[in-house]
């Protein structure tokens, strides 16, 4: 019976699925992955391992990885059917968080691009 | 055969609200769920409003001169290791282990604590040099956004405690598990959310 319960579960964030040693192993690639990642950011932002003008863009880049790293080890966001409820919730608020950040830096850049070169009193 | 026709219609409802309603804990996860989105929301303003505001140093001092790689490198690893051990406690907890939970809790509240210490030395250290949050739109800004996560940090701490004291209180029953749940969940998200403070404050800005 327990068993037909679990089979119609819908997933939760942060829970990995019951089987023994899976969840340490789990935690443990996130954490090492995760290290090389952090590793890899302060290394491209302190040397000239990538060409100068791209280390913004690489740093962003590896930002992602991170985030994508913490999302699957950490909290257990899978692509699995019984995940689908938190993984469209996740990407309703991406979408928001991406919308305000990219268009808040949009309008202000056009905005100041525009502005009138101040008068000298 | 009724077992295999059982089997395939929950696999065909799952997930569309089929077999009646999800248990409480399903439910009370993807209600904090939804509130972690949220404050990502909330959060992704702070980063706006930082990433507009961060060449604006009224002649002030600027990022590449306050801010000290090797403590946010530490405060980093901090953080990540809380992360670690958090999961590892919820995990713990999960699987009954009550004394491995507390060890867990532990390492979490020690590293958070050593985060917020490294994170609170660094401003006091700014603020006498002159560099408080009234000195120029960029700092106002870098108060606002590392603060807030530094804000959440000291909630996730207290809360951790009101846990531990609920595990030694009640033992580990299914409602003290369904609110760790969400407490490991918080702790992760802020770990999340400190990726994008290192990235956008410290590592582009010193570079």
């Amino acid at each position: 019976m327990d068993g037909d319960e679990r089979s119609i579960d819908d997933r939760t964030p942060g829970v990995e699925e019951r089987e023994s040693g899976a969840g340490y192993l789990s935690y443990t690639a996130g954490l090492v992955l995760a290290l090389l990642l952090t590793i890899a950011s302060f290394v491209v932002s302190q040397t000239n391992l990538l060409w100068p003008p791209g280390i913004a863009v690489g740093l962003v880049v590896l930002a992602f990885a991170q985030i994508g790293v913490h999302l699957v080890f950490f909290l257990h966001m899978g692509s699995g059917p019984d995940n689908t409820n938190n993984i469209l919730a996740l990407a309703f608020g991406l979408f928001i968080v991406f919308l305000v950040i990219t268009g808040s830096c949009w309008i202000i850049a056009n905005l100041n691009a525009n502005m009138m070169p101040s008068m000298p009193h | 055969m009724t077992t295999i026709v059982d089997e395939v219609s929950a696999e065909h409802v799952r997930g569309r609200g089929g077999g009646g309603p999800a248990p409480t804990r399903v439910v009370v996860a993807y209600g904090f769920w939804i509130f972690l989105l949220s404050d990502f929301v909330m959060f992704s303003g702070l980063f706006a409003t930082y990433a507009v505001l961060s060449g604006q140093t009224a002649g002030g001092p600027t990022g590449h001169e306050l801010f000290n790689l090797h403590s946010v490198f530490i405060e980093t690893a901090c953080l990540l290791f809380s992360s670690y051990t958090c999961g590892l406690g919820a995990l713990s907890a999960e699987r009954g282990q009550q004394g491995r939970f507390y060890l867990f809790s532990l390492f979490t509240f020690v590293l958070g604590a050593a985060f917020l210490f490294i994170e609170i030395s660094e401003f006091v250290g700014m603020i006498d040099k002159g560099a408080g949050p009234s000195r120029s739109a960029f700092l106002s800004s870098f108060f606002t956004l590392v603060g807030m996560h530094g804000a959440h940090v000291t909630t996730g701490l207290l809360w951790l405690v009101y846990m531990v004291a609920q595990a030694a209180a009640k033992g580990l029953r299914p409602h003290v598990l369904r609110r760790l749940l969400c407490f490991s969940l918080f702790w992760h998200a802020l770990d999340i959310i400190w990726v994008g403070v290192l990235t956008l404050v410290y590592l582009i800005g010193v570079e």
